[in-house]
């Protein structure tokens, strides 16, 4: 019996692939025998750090860890369409009506808010700084046709600022008004690079470390009011989710437990996030 | 920013950071696993593309060779749209999971295998075809051999593999979702990093990355030469 020169090697990869995939796997069984959520949520909870100082006294309290895929507002709805994920907290309340409404979620629940800052150079080309309104401030934008940097990618801000445009009565359009299809950090990003204005959640400004010449130029009209909600997810739609768990971080994010935690998150001596579970 | 990047680096490396250690050790488990697995299919593959004539051929070695440019982000949505619940594979429970980060990559390294190993040994088989046909070596036995022979050059097709593994963003980040201590590698990590304005912590990390990636390149490079000296 010949033996070939190639088997050698080739059992000898195949055992060292298959040891290494072996590994892999009994890595991931272990993981998902551990009590976990996946939860479908936005880059500005995210971005901020909200989460990596809220999550650790729920896991706490119940044992059960959730992961966060952080995406803008618009893919966190469909990966929770799809049934993708256990439990959804986004922030754009008319989209969460609607998600409730078309039956992919049985309810929703306020959380918290904050506000919605524009920023922009430190020279305000526009001269947004003294404008008496949001809407004023996007007429300046759009009258100087100075850059403006939107997210465009469908997210719970970039809802949020198109019908601040669309109530401030103007078309955004042309070379000043630029989508960039990206998350908020990166479109700060962006806007810092080239000067433009930028409308941001407060708490991923607040975090943001890369402003360069970028300063908060107009805040606190109410119109630019930021809020965040929960759902609980249809059984029906997806009975295979872990509704039993979503359902105890649900609550929890209500509870008394959770609205602390919430509220005692600080990013630079900053509160970012102001529970409001009961304001219904 | 670029100094205040190295130091970064410096500090990550030095501090032997735990979740620095646990998305290096992911980013690893994860590209050297895929790669393995694809090599264990691209191998035979692209020798029997090499040596075997049939009808079809020259349009799917063009093909491969496209696939070598197919665009990680698409090799994701659709091993994403595979796995989702609402997918075909969504019972398996495997999206925002290593094994879904491993999934995707085989997708996008076996075509760079298989059309690189077919290339290495067809050159080879031109060089020997005769000699195997005048000892009677069938075709089929004769992909073990030139394989064998051509380890060589394999090493570096295997590294190149590899190189694409670990530096894609694109597919790991819509299959894995980029959760903290479960499916965030280095390049998601960088991604995130940057988004949040951290740029130094984010070129420290990729700094940290190529040195990493260095490290392999070397190490195969030492098993190429000492195999090399070994066949004197």
């Amino acid at each position: 019996m010949t033996t070939y020169p190639g088997s050698t090697p080739a059992n000898a990869l195949l055992s060292r692939a298959l040891l290494i995939a072996g590994l892999s796997l009994a890595a991931t069984s272990a993981q998902a025998e551990d009590r976990f959520i996946t939860l479908a949520s936005t880059t500005s909870t995210q971005n901020s750090g909200l989460f990596d100082a809220i999550i650790p006294s729920f896991t706490e309290d119940s044992g059960i860890d959730v992961r966060v895929v952080a995406v803008g507002t618009g893919q966190a709805f469909e990966i929770a369409r799809r049934g993708d994920a256990d439990s959804l907290l986004v922030h754009d309340t008319a989209g969460e009506e609607a998600f409730v409404a078309d039956g992919y979620a049985t309810e929703r629940a306020d959380v918290m808010y904050n506000d919605f800052v524009l920023i922009g150079p430190t020279e305000d080309p526009a001269g947004i700084r003294d404008a008496g309104s949001a809407a004023e401030a996007l007429n300046l934008i759009a009258e100087h046709e100075a850059p403006f940097a939107s997210r465009g990618d469908d997210s719970g801000t970039n809802r949020a600022e198109l019908r601040l445009w669309e109530s401030a009565g103007v078309e955004p359009g042309g070379d000043w008004y630029r989508e960039l299809g990206s998350g908020m950090g990166a479109t700060l990003n962006t806007a810092a690079g080239m000067g433009a204005y930028v409308m941001s959640d407060r708490a991923t400004w607040v975090a943001f470390d890369n402003r360069q010449d970028l300063e908060l130029l107009f805040e606190g009209d109410e119109v630019l009011f930021n809020q965040y909600g929960s759902l609980k997810l249809s059984p029906e739609r997806h009975p295979e989710l872990k509704h039993d768990l979503a359902d105890e971080w649900h609550d929890w994010l209500l509870s008394e437990a959770g609205q602390q935690a919430i509220g005692d998150f600080e990013v630079k001596g900053q509160q970012l996030f102001f529970p409001n579970a009961d304001s219904e | 920013m670029t100094d205040s990047a190295f130091l970064t680096a410096l500090e990550l490396v030095i501090g032997l950071d735990a979740d620095l250690l646990a998305i290096v050790g992911l980013s690893l488990k994860i590209s050297l696993t895929a790669v393995a697995i694809a090599a264990l299919l691209a191998f035979p593959m692209g020798a029997a593309l090499a040596l075997f004539r049939f009808p079809g051929r020259a349009p799917l070695i063009v093909a491969l060779n496209a696939l070598m440019g197919l665009p990680p982000v698409v090799a994701g949505l659709a091993v994403y749209l595979l796995l989702s619940r609402a997918g075909p594979l969504g019972s398996l429970g495997l999206l925002f999971t290593p094994t879904a980060m491993v999934v995707a990559q085989v997708i996008l390294v076996l075509p760079i295998l298989a059309a690189l190993t077919r290339q290495k040994v067809e050159e080879l088989h031109g060089e020997y075809a005769e000699q195997l046909a005048s000892i009677g070596v069938s075709r089929l036995r004769r992909i073990p051999t030139l394989l064998w022979d051509a380890r060589l050059s394999l090493i570096t097709v295997v590294l190149a593999g590899f190189g694409r593994a670990s530096a894609e963003v694109g597919a790991v980040m819509i299959v894995g979702g980029n959760i903290d201590g479960v499916t965030r590698v280095m390049t998601t990590a960088i991604v995130l990093e940057t988004s949040k304005g951290n740029l130094p912590l984010a070129l420290g990390l990729g700094i940290v990355l190529l040195a990493l990636v260095g490290a392999i390149n070397a190490l195969a490079h030492l098993l190429g030469e000492a195999t090399r000296r070994q066949l004197g």
